[in-house]
């Protein structure tokens, strides 16, 4: 109970603090716009391309909204998410060595493990928060649609696909961001090693070598593609789960050495 | 309650503190003198279980400080050198956060952020952003977020740096008034500070204990051959022959001439041999006039620059070892 009490303790802290300065606002807004554009683009080049096929006589089959708008939207987003998640990640840690406060929250009654995951979860449920002001756009669908709306399935898996690939960021991040007093190097330190993790999927081709293979397993777009279709399969939440829990761990142990090296 | 033995603190190329022990019991207030990096942030670190100890046992209110964090943490308010605060955070908001982390249940919180805020005067900045508050509102501020559970135990960095000479007085009157309710340790190298707030002192010097005493104690030990101090009327000449034989006295010497036949003298005797009622017969009988007589005090500031340059004269290669890292905060 006291743990509980503790983590939300965090949260409420560090949200405090994404609200209290331009950063959550900024990520918000610049998450809303992108996706909203992004949204645009593809649901005009939806209508274009339906017009043109009823034109044509291909109307007999219908062209999925969740197919050619909502999961290109969703994969679009990811790639905001790799550029987004060091913003919300940066400051975690680093402001709080800068700062001094870091001794406040090691002589409390804390767990360093309650610190880790109160950080972390305010910054996924921040994220959280982004992707359910971006599904608005989606929801016009069910309005302007209403004939034939999307199907949620594919949406509500293509989201989770979203948040897990996004939260590995941020755990990975909030590592990262123990590392320094720093919040900037903090910051580009989890882009650049974002960027890495983000790539290793680029390796997958049908003819590479085993150890190709495995690399490219980890890479971390590879697990979105099913269930951008809808596909929610054990394997792919599993994969995104572990690497949290991997974050988390990273950072856990390496607010715990430096309390030995200090 | 505190109680610590043989605490070591070894870092890979120096000591910072070594084979500290002492105890504080409740309600006492301690103070911890100690020139700049002697190892006073340190100790109060390992106790507070910011960082732990490489050998030695150090426990408050009968819990281990290393077996059992928690505990210890949760009887413990501790202010370090640089208050910790949060910039972005209103004083009233801040004292909230930090009461729901040292565990002060809800129903409680608002009522014990109120008591802190009016213990330690900052009631009247409760809605300020800290990052806008002047340096000793910042201090007191950092004082409550230390009270704000009602800890047993008070551990207090320096918390009087920094400040100018009108809000030291207040900050020292809080502590005194938070003594006997809580039992204080308490770090500075501002002497006069010790002498007026602590009931016992620590004194600390390259990371070893140089002394352990009441103020008082301190200074009256440390006078070692009780010096006195006499103004006589007479010539300076006859009444240095004349103090010279008086059984007991070991040392003398003419420190000032006050008028071409009045003079003062100082005089070192044997330790713990009273010698005043023979000193003042000896000038009565030689029909001088004795204007004064009394004792002279090492003042603690003395002592302090004695027992810390006495050690280093003792220690020439600790005093080589670089300290600087242990006073830094990390």
């Amino acid at each position: 109970m006291t743990a509980l009490g503790n983590v939300s303790a965090i949260v409420a802290k560090e949200w405090r603090h994404y609200f209290g300065s331009p950063i959550a606002w900024v990520a918000l807004f610049v998450w809303t716009m992108l996706f909203g554009i992004f949204y645009y683009f593809m649901f005009t080049f939806f209508l274009q391309q339906s017009m043109m096929g009823q034109g044509a006589g291909f109307g007999s089959q219908p062209m999925s909204l969740n197919e050619m708008v909502i999961a290109p939207v969703l994969q679009n987003m990811a790639v905001v998410a790799l550029f987004l998640a060091p913003m919300l990640t940066m400051r975690l840690f680093a402001e709080e060595k800068r700062q001094g406060t870091l001794e406040l929250l090691a002589t409390s009654p804390l767990t360093n493990l309650q610190i880790v995951l109160g950080k972390f979860l305010a910054a996924a449920g921040l994220y959280a928060l982004m992707i359910l002001a971006g599904l608005l756009n989606i929801a016009l669908l069910w309005y302007y649609a209403s004939s034939s709306p999307p199907e949620w399935k594919p949406i509500a898996t293509g989201c989770l696909a979203l948040l897990l690939m996004g939260s590995c960021f941020l755990a990975l991040g909030t590592f990262v961001s123990t590392l320094t007093r720093n919040q900037i190097v903090a910051g580009i330190l989890s882009f650049c090693l974002f960027l890495g993790i983000w790539t290793l999927g680029w390796a997958d081709e049908p003819a590479a070598s085993d150890l190709v293979k495995v690399i490219a397993y980890l890479g971390i777009t590879t697990h979105m593609e099913d269930l951008l279709k809808g596909v929610l399969d054990l394997k792919d939440v599993v994969f995104y789960l572990s690497f949290i829990g991997f974050g988390l761990f990273l950072a856990h142990q390496s607010i715990e050495s430096q309390r030995w090296r200090a | 309650m505190i109680e610590v033995s043989n605490l070591t603190k070894r870092y890979a190329r120096h000591t910072a503190v070594s084979g500290v022990s002492f105890s504080v019991k409740k309600g006492e207030i301690l103070g911890f003198l100690g020139p700049n990096g002697a190892g006073k942030t340190t100790t109060m670190r390992i106790l507070t279980g910011y960082l732990p100890a490489t050998e030695g046992i150090a426990t408050v209110g009968g819990y281990d400080v290393f077996e059992s964090p928690l505990e210890v943490k949760r009887r413990v308010g501790y202010l370090p050198e640089t208050p910790p605060l949060y910039a972005d955070m209103s004083v009233s908001a801040y004292l909230d956060f930090v009461a729901r982390i040292k565990g002060v249940p809800g129903r409680e919180r608002a009522q014990r952020v109120d008591e802190a805020m009016e213990k330690c005067r900052v009631g009247d900045v409760r809605d300020t952003l800290i990052g806008k508050l002047s340096k000793g509102y910042r201090q007191r501020v950092g004082l409550a977020q230390a009270i704000i559970h009602n800890p047993e135990v008070l551990i207090l960095d320096e918390p009087t740096a920094g400040l100018d000479p009108k809000q030291i007085i207040e900050t020292r009157d809080l502590i005194k008034g938070l003594g006997g309710e809580h039992t204080i340790v308490l770090s500075t190298h501002i002497l006069p500070e010790v002498s007026m707030t602590c009931s016992r002192v620590v004194i600390i010097n390259n990371g070893r204990v140089v002394a352990e005493d009441t103020p008082e104690a301190l200074t009256h030990r440390l006078r070692g051959s009780a010096g006195l101090r006499l103004q006589v009327k007479g010539l300076p000449g006859a009444v240095f022959d004349a103090l010279r034989v008086v059984p007991g006295v070991t040392d003398i010497r003419q420190v000032r001439d006050d008028a071409h036949d009045t003079a003062t003298f100082e005089v070192e005797a044997e330790p713990g041999r009273e010698v005043r009622p023979e000193l003042a017969r000896a000038v009565v009988e030689k029909g001088f006039g004795l204007l004064s007589l009394g004792e002279v005090g090492m003042s603690l500031e003395q002592v302090f620059l004695h027992l810390t340059t006495q050690d280093a004269a003792e220690a020439p290669a600790a005093e080589g070892a670089p300290d600087a890292g242990a006073e830094e905060p990390s």
